[in-house]
């Protein structure tokens, strides 16, 4: 099953079983630009598969109103790079409902993003705005890289009763695809995971990069060097155990992702590093990362200098292991 | 029946005894918002926001709402309004003085209300981000066929928020039953409403395709006529109403700020005597449903509540500290982790 078809998948299975869940975003009733939503209005009517008005704020405003009146919204932003204008209500407002009441309110919204650079999106269908969200307390923020984990990642959040953001990398739709079993399961928030064991070096990622390091670490194989891959799977809370278990493994560590360096989920990963395993460490952290310009340019030779690919990590993780 | 509008609440359904609860729920605000002011004043509160002026808006559109039916989404100055919903003065008290019992456990300032007991929505800072929680809950109530409308107030400088127009057309486009008030009381701090609102507030429903109505905010039995006839217009299926009540901020924005830097005593002065409570008092006397004996036994009981909830409020225990890590997210997996 592809990424696009679990999401789809997940959405639908949790509406069967859920009168309270559903889906509300722009041009979502024809099934989306991404196709994420098809043919979910034919089976569920329109009021549960909502075209919206062209407006961020509030899709995510009105789902966290109806979150906080029982139902468990699924808010679809067409690209990631459009969520700014609901910033204020998912940072504000969706994080803070249950702090500032008390526990007397909650708000159990999902907030779907499609993000990350496929070819040809420019500036403004590109963006990784993971960073802007990172760091505040009360949401969950998650980004899975493979069919099961988007599937089980998806029913998890939407049964979760805090709000999550939800990214899905947009190269991974039909890029992606792996077993996902029948039967209903979940993947639980805030568990990374091992992609690949090795001995030599460690990258930490997520995503889309998840799929770059694993094709460098089956080349880098063949050179006799061993890469041990974690997918953070989500962002927050990171799975700090697991950050130091992986890192521990080899005790040199490349963290890898699409968003921006500064400030980036690197950054806190480095930091728990600095903190928590310094003496373990046998060379300096690296990030892996685009150069901290605001987006991907959309001329071709503009955006291949931007994107980290498997080459090019490739290079940076065998110069780490000669370290 | 001295007066020819005698009997105008009866007209309207109201019967004498609401009527009087009306004005008993309008002193109760206004005496909290004086004591309220004179404890920060005596240094013994950080911070207090007035509605002195506000009271009979808040109250009239209170009483054509159904409690613990309806959602009610108000703003930092509807102290009025959540009395008159199923809050009270003690628990206004408590959010004052910042203590461990407030609902919102002493985290928020004062006047960010919050009850689900009371369907009363928890509420921010940022102005005008309720207007959307509003029609969230409206268009939960129209999927899951709740048969109850949402009810947000919001200030004219709000108005001017891009979450308000983003709500007005929504609810405008799917027809939601929100009830959208707007408690103009022609400050925004210190920004008068012609340097505010371009245009008039009222007029901005057209341009949604909903009726706006402009009423008296002076007037309880007006808001009320304004707010019931909302109701029932968004029940049918009709869609929202905005209603913009006008009023005057007789006391400055907050404790924190000196209103004769931007206005006048004469000015202040003008709008007092406007006064929403004195004029429904008259006109409870008109209709003989008050007197003054009742109306010193009124006033009484009202000191009296207002006294016990402020010595209440000031000997009760401050949260622990620690308390500030609770809360962040479910406690729990696989419940909802809250109180009520």
């Amino acid at each position: 099953m592809t990424y696009l078809e679990a999401i789809r998948t997940a959405m639908s299975e949790e509406m069967q079983r859920d009168d309270n869940v559903f889906v509300l975003g722009e041009d979502i009733g024809k099934g989306g630009v991404m196709n994420a939503t098809k043919g979910m209005r034919d089976r569920f009517g329109e009021w549960r598969v909502l075209d919206t008005p062209l407006t961020e704020s509030a899709i995510v405003g009105v789902a966290i109103g109806a979150a906080m009146g029982g139902m468990r919204p699924i808010a679809e932003i067409q690209f990631a790079d459009f969520i700014y204008p609901a910033t204020n209500q998912i940072i504000s407002e969706a994080a803070k409902i249950r702090y500032r009441s008390n526990n007397d309110w909650y708000c159990p919204v999902v907030i779907r993003a499609p993000y990350g650079a496929t070819g040809g999106g420019g500036l403004y269908h590109s963006q990784c705005p993971e960073s802007v969200f990172f760091g505040t307390p009360g949401l969950k923020i998650v980004a899975p890289s493979s069919a099961y984990d988007a599937k089980g990642l998806l029913k998890a959040s939407i049964r979760d009763n805090d709000p999550v953001l939800y990214f899905e990398h947009k190269k991974c739709y039909l890029y992606v695809s792996d077993e996902v079993p029948d039967e209903d399961y979940t993947v639980p928030i805030g568990k990374a995971a091992v992609k690949r064991e090795g001995g030599d070096i460690t990258v930490i990622a997520y995503g889309m990069a998840v799929h770059h390091a694993l094709k460098a670490a089956d080349e880098l194989e063949k050179e006799d060097i061993s890469v041990h891959v974690l997918d953070l799977r989500t962002l927050q809370p990171l799975d700090q155990p697991a950050i130091l278990e992986a890192a521990a493994k080899t005790g040199k560590i490349m963290i890898f992702h699409e968003d921006n360096k500064t400030g980036g989920v690197g950054a806190e990963a480095a930091a728990i590093l600095a903190e928590q395993l310094l003496y373990e460490l046998d060379a300096p952290v690296i990030r892996f990362c685009p150069p901290d310009i605001p987006a991907v340019g959309m001329s071709p030779t503009l955006e291949k200098f931007f994107l980290p690919t498997a080459d090019r990590v490739k290079e940076a993780m065998r110069r780490l292991a000669e370290l | 029946m001295s007066s020819p509008h005698a009997g105008r609440h009866r007209q309207l359904g109201l019967t004498d005894e609401q009527t009087l609860q009306m004005y008993t729920n309008m002193l109760l605000a206004r005496k909290f918002d004086e004591r309220a002011t004179l404890i920060q004043r005596s240094g013994k509160t950080a911070f207090h926001i007035s509605s002195i002026g506000q009271e009979a808006a808040q109250v009239g559109a209170a009483f054509a709402l159904e409690k613990q039916h309806d959602y009610f989404l108000p703003y930092y100055r509807d102290y009025a309004l959540v009395l008159s919903v199923g809050m009270t003065v003690r628990e206004l008290m408590l959010a004052l003085f910042l203590k461990a019992e407030d609902v919102n456990g002493g985290r928020q300032m004062p006047g960010h209300f919050g009850y689900r007991k009371h369907h009363i929505v928890t509420a921010s800072s940022p102005v005008g981000t309720q207007v959307l929680h509003a029609v969230g809950f409206s268009l939960m109530s129209l999927i899951k066929k709740q048969n109850c409308v949402a009810f947000v107030t919001f200030g004219e400088g709000a108005s001017n928020q891009g979450d308000v127009h983003e709500g007005f057309n929504f609810a405008g486009v799917f027809k939601l039953p929100v009830i959208f008030m707007c408690e103009n009381n022609r400050y925004a701090i210190s920004v008068p409403e012609h340097r505010q609102v371009a245009g008039r507030v009222v007029d901005r429903a057209a341009g949604y395709g909903f009726p706006g109505v402009r009423v008296d905010g002076n007037d309880a039995l007006e808001v009320y006529r304004a707010v019931k006839e909302a109701r029932e217009r968004a029940l049918r299926g009709a869609g929202p109403t905005l209603i913009e009540a006008v009023m005057y901020r007789i006391a400055p924005h907050s404790t924190s700020d000196d209103d004769m830097l931007y206005r006048t005593k004469e000015e202040v002065e003008y709008h007092r005597e406007q006064d929403g409570i004195a004029s429904f008092r008259r006109y409870l006397f008109d209709c003989g449903i008050l007197n003054e004996e009742l109306d010193r036994h009124v006033t009484d009981h009202v000191n009296r509540e207002v006294n016990e909830a402020a010595k209440y409020a000031d000997q009760a225990p401050y949260p622990a500290p620690e308390q500030a890590l609770l809360h962040v997210y479910a406690e729990s997996a696989g419940d909802d982790g809250c109180r009520s």
